[in-house]
């Protein structure tokens, strides 16, 4: 009895209960603390300027073919165009004065654009997207104004991000004794294999087409073609899984965005960009100048819309920095 | 609750033994209700709804509902579920610890209502459960029982129908009361007797003043007019006092259960607030003005910046439905609160959960620490509330209780006097001889011994099942009494020769020095009071002289005995009591026969009359106990407890003034104080005490002379206070401060005059200045008045109480902390405390290793947390400016709820209870580092601004590094290109990894818990993440995680901006360690405390006590040196 009252009683001796749990105590003297001090610091220093310099050292060549009011680009007259007169095609000359090792990206770049605005971010239907059946003809709520029709047929792809697919596309010549050649430029591989094989999916084909199964859908309103349209000759790049789209569709962090287009890896051009000179057609269409006539006011607010810029890009497998080539 | 408002007022009538007493009585049923106490607050029922409303009505849990409730109805950037799961967790948590409270509460509610009584029902005892006792039963309760309701005296088992009781858990005063049975039922004292009582009580409703009651019996016998007795306070036996020294009562009840006084008096401890939940609090205000202010930026710059109708609605983001209809001032007022919910994670919600559990928690080390176990009572410290845990290590006042707290209250006999001549045990000889200096007539010896085996109300009681004090155990019989001197002298006497054998039959057995036993029979017990300060017994000897033997303080009996007897022992008593013994004088007289006759008739009278019984009752003991002869004077020593003379001083140098609070007299009070070395020799006391004060009438005025020359002598001494008050004293004369009860009372409630109503400030002025003070003669209810006058001070100094007995209870509750000595004198104060420790010495622990560990460790708490919750949301505020403000959240949604409830909690809650920057051991051996955490150091507004700054330099860096890194189009090695989820990943990668790191960096004490939760918690949030990016959820609406951080992870760039960056920030954290161990080496300390970047430097706060003439040149050396000294 009295032993199991001691017992009960009495608290428990283990380490932890009296707070002596076996610690390492460690006590920065200045002996450690400085060279370990130094160490980071000097590490730090080297990954800082590494950085630095790498992304200095990349060759890059920036063309902003935007052809603001005023500017005698080609593509100004572009930019002039009415919007219902359709495509208009331009095209942009530059000289390389140093190759440009491969492979080599093409970028475009939007500025001022806000892909990152709540309202734009929430207007899709990922739902859509993977291709579930029911979700193809019923798109989200947050899809609005782009949901439906007047008709009152399902929008596919619904929401304003993909309402604004960015559309311009461009060719690459190099002039090779005295005409141009086209520079191969691949499409595939620029968006992210997850995405473009698990999240994206198109609706299951109906009778082996992909234009049946969209049946009943509309196209977005600003799209001249429907989504099983956007690369018709390849299956595995149309509808919903094509990667200039999927790359739209990831939306950018900062007003200021660069997107991949295309990348140069192929065939001749496999080592990269040969110096010389280029030219680059572009079939302009996306509208970045959208209150046109307003001419005051774009001049009041240079920086509000400047450019849609070709960035052409290389990069190299191992290590992506050195050299960046911007066409201007 | 079970008594209407309506019934309060008129009386209620009660049957005894639910008798009904007449026909012609039209006897009208009352209900009452029944004797359950209820002390729990919820039942299975009610427990839900009740506690989600006293949880909602926190202000922070509150806060967090609206929020809620917003997410809920506006169209936020958030789910509601965000900021619905961590409510709800802290909710759950919460409300899982207050029912367990509660069920604990149920168990003790259990433990009275369900105890065993014994109730008469027709002239049968019947056990029942206490519970179950209706108004109007007979109840019968035996020695030492509590009552188990409010009952009307009855019968008595002693003849005179009397009882002793004291109500120690009522009132604190542990003395024995006397209570006087109904006149004319106090005779029936059997189960039958008692049974054919017919009778009815009238009374007052039940009101909570202990001292007043209003009644009348009517007691009916066959065939006659009933007898009408009026009942007073005296005939009403109140719930939760005890009987003593009675073998059995009856009583009736008539106030039960919740309407019992006890009940009516109980009052919920007041809930005490710790200083830190202040800061706490304040720092809360800054941090909602900040979200406040944050979000009105980014709804005026929304507004702003959209005045441009390119960026209010550009082509491809079209206005929707809602937004197009919505009026302006009502889209604005709906974005405000957008922003709000955005950025509402920068008040932290989990903070309040983990506070409550690291309380929680943390207060079992206290419980569990072996260093605080004591091995004969058999137990450990005892929390009583953990809310106070960081209290205690911001002591500025200790109040302590000296009887049983300072000394152990065992008292042992050390010395007497007889006619002067001083005898005293020789130690060398055990059960020797006495050691004689001169010795007193043989007949006076046995005169004294007699009057001591004699002259108290010690019981012996047989076999081991002993309850209260133990006095001696020898053949199985103790001495048990009150009062643990009594025994002390009958044990003294023992030694001696002269053993008291017990009371049989009102007569006192005696064993003299030849082994024969005498006899006396009892004839009255004059007991003790307060006023009086002595007790008497009258004895017929066998031979039939007739004796009074008188003992009491020495102030009481020297005016009562013929006065040239006094002056050879009042030089004796002085003398003792100088050496710290509590003295006590024995006198004597023989009475005749007829003078006791007269005697006998007085007291008999006095026990009778019906009003003003107690007055009468000292009248005559007054008169009875004069011109009496003077024998000799005990002296018996209270053993100081171990240690406490090294407690002291610890605290003393731990910056704490130390208070003593006694009900003692003053020289022994005051000897108590050197042997505690709470006085100095070399300490200046100035006295205010009736000695100084004198009892003229003129003494106000000489308390205001007395009060002014203090005054001055201290003022001069401390000519300009504003230079740290606590530097000052160690450069000049300490003072000490006695007072007394009457003379405080004389400050405190000084008489209409109004020249004297300033002074208290004065005596707080003086009492401030003084390095010790103690307070003697003090009630229970000044020594709280003391601790609230303390407590009220500017600064509003955090005040500890230290006690052990019921009449420290009041300043217990008093101060901020009341700590309780699991003493002899019962679990009063130890149940009233918020911390009980068995001796005064583990004071020393859990002041200043406990408290200075536990604040340390909560401030750090809850400035990481408000660090970390800042640099959570700063970026995210900073994003604003790049989304066209239009409340984009910067991170996932998972991630904003996980942040703080997954990511980033455990490793905080583990260093909150785990770490100890300094060891335990230097804690309680260096005193002074306790003086580094006082005025609550670490939650100032300057380590506040330090941790907010560093907070918002993370944050910075967070948002503009990444920022910096996404001007590169390609960070992924084939030029693909990252999102905005990806952005906001990358920054909440570096955000977690920075603050569980810098956390890592705070850490001093890395246990293998702390390694676990840091590095685990790190390993989770990256397993968490491939996770959750892993699978595409059917319930979410967008799989904007998918593969996301696994496509960071590919990046190299990526990886070495991540590692930079959390190198970036915590660089200045580095930088200033590194710094401040370099320094330190400098000063080339042989002794280094590792410090806490927010830690106060010591120059302000250092009192060197020991060798205060070292200390002169050191203060412009610096606090390191002082250590340094310290340890030669």
């Amino acid at each position: 009895m009295a032993a199991a009252r001691r017992e009960r009683g009495r608290p428990d001796r283990t380490a932890f209960t009296q707070q002596r749990l076996p610690a390492w105590q460690p006590l920065l003297s200045a002996g450690i603390a400085l060279p370990l001090f130094f160490t980071l610091g000097l590490a730090g220093l080297a990954v800082g300027l590494g950085l630095h310099f790498s992304s200095g050292t990349i060759r890059e060549l920036e063309l902003d073919y935007t052809g603001a009011l005023g500017s005698n680009q080609d593509c100004a007259r572009c930019t002039n165009a009415s919007a219902t007169s359709g495509p208009c095609l331009c095209t942009l000359h530059f000289e390389l004065a140093e190759p440009f090792p491969g492979p080599v990206c093409l970028y475009y770049q939007l500025s001022n654009y806000y892909q990152n605005h709540r309202r734009y971010g929430v207007s899709r239907d990922d739902l859509q997207l993977s291709g579930d059946p029911w979700g193809l003809r019923h798109p989200a709520e947050e899809c609005w104004p782009y949901r439906r029709d007047p008709r009152g047929q399902a929008v596919a792809p619904c929401g304003a991000v993909a309402n604004s697919l960015f559309n311009d596309t461009f060719a690459l010549h190099r002039l090779v004794n005295g005409s141009f050649m086209p520079v191969p430029l691949d499409s595939r591989g620029i968006s992210w294999w997850t995405d473009s094989n698990v999240k994206f999916r198109n609706p299951e084909l109906v009778n082996g087409s992909l234009a049946t199964a969209f049946w009943g859908t509309s196209k977005p309103p600003n799209w001249p073609c429907a989504a099983y349209l956007l690369d018709a000759g390849n299956p595995n790049n149309t509808g919903f899984v094509n990667e200039d789209f999927i790359v739209w569709m990831r939306t950018a962090a900062l007003p200021t965005f660069r997107k991949l287009y295309r990348r140069v890896h192929q065939g001749n051009f496999s080592a990269g960009l040969p110096r010389g000179t280029y030219r680059l057609d572009i079939n302009y269409s996306y509208p970045v100048l959208p209150f046109k006539g307003t001419k005051k006011k774009t001049k009041k607010h240079p920086d509000l819309v400047r450019m849609a810029e070709l960035v052409v890009h290389n990069v190299i497998r191992e290590y992506y920095v050195p050299n960046r080539l911007l066409l201007s | 609750m079970c008594a209407g408002e309506e019934k309060r007022v008129g009386t209620r009538t009660v049957l005894a033994g639910h008798r009904p007493v007449s026909e012609t009585d039209a006897y009208v049923a009352q209900k009452f209700c029944d004797n359950r106490i209820v002390s729990s607050k919820y039942t299975v029922w009610n427990f839900l709804p009740k506690n989600l409303f006293e949880q909602f009505r926190r202000i922070a849990n509150f806060y967090f509902l609206i929020i809620f409730l917003v997410q809920v109805i506006v169209d936020t950037p958030t789910s509601p579920v965000t900021s619905g799961l961590p409510l709800f967790f802290v909710i759950t948590v919460t409300a899982i610890k207050q029912g367990y409270e509660d069920w604990l509460r149920h168990r003790a509610d259990n433990e009275v209502n369900k105890s065993n009584v014994f109730v008469i029902e027709n002239a049968k005892q019947v056990r029942k459960e206490s519970e179950k006792i209706k108004v109007g039963d007979i109840v019968e309760v035996k020695a030492d029982e509590t009552f188990p309701c409010d009952l009307i005296f009855l019968a008595s088992s002693s003849p005179d129908g009397t009882c002793y009781v004291t109500t120690a858990s009522l009132d604190g005063e542990s003395n024995f009361k006397t209570h006087y049975a109904v006149r004319d039922t106090m005779v029936l004292c059997t189960h039958e007797a008692i049974d054919s009582l017919a009778a009815t009580i009238e009374c007052e409703q039940p009101q909570p003043d202990l001292y007043k009651f209003v009644g009348r019996i009517n007691i009916y016998t066959s065939n006659q007019e009933p007898i009408a007795r009026s009942l007073g306070p005296e005939n009403l036996l109140l719930k939760g006092s005890t009987l003593k020294n009675t073998k059995k009562i009856y009583g009736v009840a008539v106030y039960t259960g919740m309407e019992t006084k006890m009940a009516l008096n109980y009052q919920g401890k007041s809930q005490k607030r710790s200083a830190v939940e202040k800061s706490i609090n304040a720092f809360l205000v800054v941090y909602l003005c900040m979200l406040l202010s944050k979000a009105t930026v980014c709804t005026t710059m929304k507004y702003v910046w959209q005045s441009n109708p390119f960026n209010d609605e550009p082509w491809y983001n079209e206005k929707t439905k809602k937004e197009k209809e919505a009026f302006k001032v009502l889209r604005m007022f709906t974005d405000f609160l957008s922003f709000m919910v955005l950025f509402n994670f920068i008040i932290p919600v989990s903070m309040y959960v983990t506070v409550e559990m690291q309380k929680f928690l943390g207060s079992f080390f206290i419980s569990w620490d072996k260093e605080m176990y004591d091995e004969e009572i058999k137990e450990g410290a005892l929390v009583n509330t953990s809310d106070l845990n960081e209290e205690l290590g911001q002591v500025e006042y200790v109040f302590t209780d000296k009887t049983g707290t300072l000394t152990e209250n065992s008292m042992e006999f050390i010395e007497c006097c007889i006619d002067g001549h001083k005898y005293k045990e020789s130690i060398s000889e055990v059960d020797g001889p006495l050691k004689y200096y001169g010795k007193a007539e043989k007949c006076r010896e046995e005169l004294f011994l007699r009057a001591l085996c004699l002259c108290h109300t010690v019981q012996i009681k047989e076999g081991d099942q002993v309850d209260g004090l133990i006095g001696h155990l020898e053949h199985r019989a103790t001495y048990i009494s009150s009062s643990p001197d009594e025994i002390a002298l009958v044990k003294g006497a023992k030694k001696y020769g002269f053993s008291f054998l017990g009371l049989e039959n009102d007569y006192m057995k005696v064993k003299n020095q030849n082994n024969e036993t005498e006899r006396y029979q009892l004839l009255h017990i004059l007991n003790f009071d307060p006023v009086r300060r002595r007790m008497s017994v009258i004895v017929r000897t066998i031979t039939g002289k007739l004796f009074l033997f008188c003992k009491g303080a020495d102030s009481s009996i020297f005016p009562k005995v013929q006065q040239d007897e006094i002056q050879q022992t009042k030089a004796h008593v002085d003398r003792n009591a100088m050496d710290g013994y509590r003295t006590l004088c024995v006198a004597f007289k023989e009475l005749s026969q007829a003078e006791y006759d007269q005697i006998d008739k007085q007291i008999c009278e006095a026990k009778m009359a019906l009003q003003d019984r107690e007055e009468k009752m000292a009248k005559v003991f007054e008169d009875i106990e004069a011109n009496m002869h003077l024998i000799g004077a005990t002296a018996v020593e209270d053993k100081l407890q171990e240690q406490a003379a090294e407690t002291i001083e610890a605290l003393h140098a731990a910056g704490m003034k130390v208070w003593v609070l006694t009900g003692d007299k003053m020289e022994t009070a005051k000897s108590t104080c050197y042997a505690c070395r709470l006085f100095q020799t070399n300490t200046e006391l100035l006295e205010l005490t009736t000695k100084t004060v004198g009892h003229s009438e003129r003494k106000e005025d000489r308390l205001h002379e007395l009060l002014m020359e203090y005054r001055k002598r201290l003022l001069q001494d401390f000519p300009k206070n504003r230079g740290g008050r606590k530097r000052s004293w160690m450069l000049n004369q300490e003072y000490g401060l006695i007072i007394d009860g009457s003379t405080l009372s004389l400050i405190l409630n000084p008489s209409q005059d109004s020249s004297s109503s300033n002074y208290k400030t004065i005596f707080l002025q003086i009492c401030l200045k003084c390095t010790a003070v103690l307070c003697c003669r003090m009630a229970p209810l000044q020594k709280a008045q003391i601790v609230r006058m303390v407590k009220s001070t500017k600064g509003s100094p955090i005040t500890l109480s230290i006690g052990d007995g019921a009449n420290d209870v009041s300043m217990i509750l008093e101060a901020h902390v009341g700590i309780g000595i699991k003493g002899k004198e019962g679990r009063q104060a130890s149940r009233n405390s918020d911390y009980a420790v068995p001796k005064f010495k583990h004071l020393r622990k859990l002041l200043l290793a406990h408290g200075h560990l536990y604040y340390v460790r909560i401030a750090h708490l809850v400035q990481y947390f408000f660090y970390k919750n800042l640099c959570f949301i700063l970026p995210q505020f900073l994003y604003q400016f790049f989304c066209g403000f239009s409340q984009q959240p910067l991170y996932d949604a998972a991630y904003l709820t996980m942040y703080n409830i997954c990511f980033t909690s455990l490793p905080i809650l583990a260093y909150s209870l785990l770490e100890q920057h300094i060891n335990i051991e230097t804690l309680t051996s260096d005193p002074q580092l306790y003086m580094k955490i006082s005025d609550n150091a670490m939650l100032q507004w300057k380590p506040f601004l330090y941790w907010t700054f560093l907070g918002a330099f993370e944050g910075l860096v967070f948002f503009f590094g990444v920022y910096y890194l996404f001007q590169n189009s390609s960070l992924e090695d084939n030029g693909k290109v990252f999102g905005n989820w990806t952005f906001g990943t990358i920054v909440f990668t570096i955000l977690v990894f920075t603050v569980t790191l810098k956390l890592a960096l705070d850490t001093r004490f890395w246990t293998w818990m702390n390694h676990f939760v840091i590095w685990g918690s790190l390993a989770f949030y990256v397993f968490f993440s491939f996770f959750w990016g892993g699978i595409i959820w059917p319930f979410l609406k967008q799989q904007r995680m998918y593969f996301v951080f696994a496509h960071m992870v590919t990046s190299l760039s990526t990886w070495l901006a991540i590692i930079l960056l959390i190198f970036i920030s915590l660089f200045p954290e580095i930088l200033l360690i590194v710094f401040k161990n370099v320094r330190r080496k400098a000063q080339n300390a042989p002794f280094d405390p590792p410090m806490l970047l927010s830690y106060k430097r010591m120059e302000n706060g250092c009192i060197f006590k020991w060798k205060p003439q070292e200390v002169i040149n050191l203060t412009e050396r610096g606090p390191l040196r002082i250590l340094q000294m310290q340890r030669c």
